[in-house]
């Protein structure tokens, strides 16, 4: 049984004359990690600002949770959690104090919102840096509270934009299988953006490729190797390079 | 036994209620913590002590004579100086737009370089309520500041002159105080538009201190200028000369640090009866007096609308500028 959780319909965002995300079509479905994978600048983000009602799309529609983040963005942020490509926190603040605050901007009473942050920070590693500033943190520790942070609210979804750039190969691993606990564990649906092949790789059940804003390829890895590569078990970076091929000898014509 | 149990809204949640609540608590705190405000602070110390000083030798130093026939006594312990100093009310008049702009000029781009914005706003908040915390919250520490100051003037005034004020003039201090704190929310909106408009702190305050030196300084400079160039060199009546004194003072008000210094006088100046030039005919038959809190109330009300319209409209740009813009990390 397949739930589609986020869909989008023929979602476009114009800046002036550049068409960051063009007609794109997409559904993910619940409890599954959906890897958006692309180059730098190939409309990620855009796509999740437009996910969470962060920027209007020009034309087209977005449902998340079977609701329009352009009209309803408040339900939206309620039930999907967002960790931004290089989160930021309140340097003068501890790591729980960051926690705490974004529990008490998503409603959660005080008595749930102490064990929950506790735990969350047991969960990813963070304990014993639970009481010191957050500005001594280093960039693997901050991803990994940012990734309890959005977990605070407890989402049904969370989408997570360049979460491994600049994180150890250590950091990475540990990352990667936080992200898989939390599926099995809670059923959670992850969306995962990233530039990175192998990481897509390693932990995404269904992959869709970007290039300049239109989504070139999308299905499970066994299907993209099948569509694009004529045979099973192809590595995701065969098929990428196979599709970006595709994509200059079109643009040659 | 069934054992009741009441819960009682404690002080805390009601202030804690909502996310709202947890911002404007948060901003405060803050602002609190910061080096920043502990260097205001004892700026704002500094301002008391010494135009305290200058009011009580000015005191001192005037003969018996003159100083029983003076009126309000009390209230000119904001108005008075001995010149080695300003007087309190143009002190504060200086430094309320510095702290305006000191509560105000990194309000959104350093959330915004700090990477905390995107996360903040991806949680289930109204996007004005950022702003409206930035506002509130640096309005609540001017309000605290500016209060505690005229308390701590009045007190030591008290002690020192040994004449308790009346009724009236409790009343002055009282709208004194308001007045400074609704002119200092004008430079508090400034500043947060900055801080909407320029991503680097460093400009957003320079921007908002250049406005702020160039209404202090060269705005009534041009003023001046373009009276000179506009007066009429021949022949002039006396209507003609107060109706064109009256031109070039509307122009001045275009300023707010001029609206401010006008209120101010009025308000702490019960014998001013007027803020434009009159005629000798319009004077005529006046008895020098001084005017009750009402009328005075009743003259700066021009100038309180005008401060308080550019807050207005400094707010609207903010939030217009804020509320539709493209939110992305740093």
């Amino acid at each position: 049984m397949q739930n589609t959780v986020i869909e989008l319909k023929e979602l476009t965002r114009r800046y002036g004359d550049f068409t960051a995300v063009r007609s794109l079509n997409l559904s993910v479905h619940k409890g599954e990690i959906f890897g958006l994978l692309g180059p730098n600048g190939a409309g990620k983000s855009t796509t999740i600002l437009m996910m969470l009602g962060l920027t209007e799309p020009s034309s087209g529609k977005a449902l998340v949770a079977g609701l329009d983040p352009a009209r309803n963005p408040l339900e939206v942020k309620r039930r999907v959690g967002y960790l931004p490509e290089d989160v930021g926190f309140y340097d003068n603040r501890t790591g729980l104090e960051n926690l705490l605050y974004t529990g008490r901007l998503n409603g959660i009473p005080e008595k749930e919102a102490q064990p929950r942050a506790h735990n969350l920070l047991k969960k990813v590693g963070l304990s014993d840096a639970a009481h010191k500033k957050t500005s001594t943190y280093s960039r693997g520790m901050r991803q990994r509270l940012g990734l309890a942070d959005v977990l605070m609210k407890q989402p049904e979804i969370i989408i997570l934009d360049e979460p491994t750039s600049g994180i150890d190969p250590q950091g990475l691993r540990f990352f990667l299988d936080l992200l898989r606990t939390l599926r099995k564990e809670e059923g959670l649906t992850i969306l995962f953006s990233s530039h990175h092949l192998q990481q897509v790789e390693q932990v995404c059940d269904r992959v869709g490729l970007f290039v300049q804003g239109q989504l070139r390829a999308c299905g499970s890895l066994q299907e993209l190797s099948e569509q694009w590569l004529k045979r099973p078990n192809g590595a995701l970076e065969e098929v990428y390079n196979c599709i970006l091929a595709h994509q200059l000898e079109t643009e040659k014509l | 036994m069934n054992t009741i149990k009441i819960s009682l809204p404690s002080s805390r949640s009601a202030l804690g209620a909502g996310p709202f609540g947890a911002m404007i608590q948060k901003e405060m705190a803050d602002h609190l913590r910061s080096w920043r405000f502990l260097l205001l602070l004892g700026l704002l110390v500094l301002t008391c002590l010494g135009s305290m000083y200058a009011a009580l030798s000015s005191f001192s130093s005037l003969p018996p004579s003159e100083l029983a026939k003076m009126e309000f006594f009390f209230l000119k312990l904001f108005s008075i100086s001995d010149g080695s100093l300003p007087s309190y009310a143009i002190f504060i008049g200086f430094l309320g737009p510095l702290l305006g702009i000191a509560l105000g000029f990194d309000a959104i781009n350093s959330e915004h370089n700090n990477g905390t914005l995107s996360r903040l706003l991806s949680q289930p908040i109204y996007r004005d309520y950022v702003l409206h915390a930035k506002f509130l919250a640096a309005l609540a520490i001017s309000t605290i500041l500016i209060f505690s100051l005229t308390i701590v003037v009045s007190g030591w005034g008290l002690l020192a002159l040994g004449i308790p004020p009346s009724a009236d003039e409790v009343l002055r201090i009282l709208m004194f105080t308001l007045l400074t704190i609704a002119y200092i929310s004008l430079w508090i909106n400034l500043a947060i538009l900055f801080s909407i408009v320029f991503r680097q702190t460093s400009a957003s305050a320079l921007g908002s201190l250049s406005v702020w030196l160039f209404f202090s300084v060269f705005f009534n400079m041009l003023i001046d200028v373009v009276a000179k160039h506009l007066a009429p060199k021949q022949f002039l009546s006396e209507a003609q000369a107060v109706a064109f004194q009256n031109f070039v003072l509307n122009l001045l008000r275009f300023n707010p640090i001029h609206l401010f210094n006008e209120a101010t006088n009025i308000i702490l100046m019960p014998s001013v009866r007027s803020t434009g030039a009159l005629t000798m005919e319009q004077i005529s038959g006046t008895l020098p007096g001084a005017l009750p809190v009402g009328q005075s109330l009743l003259m700066i009300g021009p100038q309180l609308t005008g401060l308080f319209a550019s807050t207005i409209v400094l707010f609207a740009l903010g939030y217009f500028l804020f509320m539709r813009r493209e939110v992305r990390s740093r």
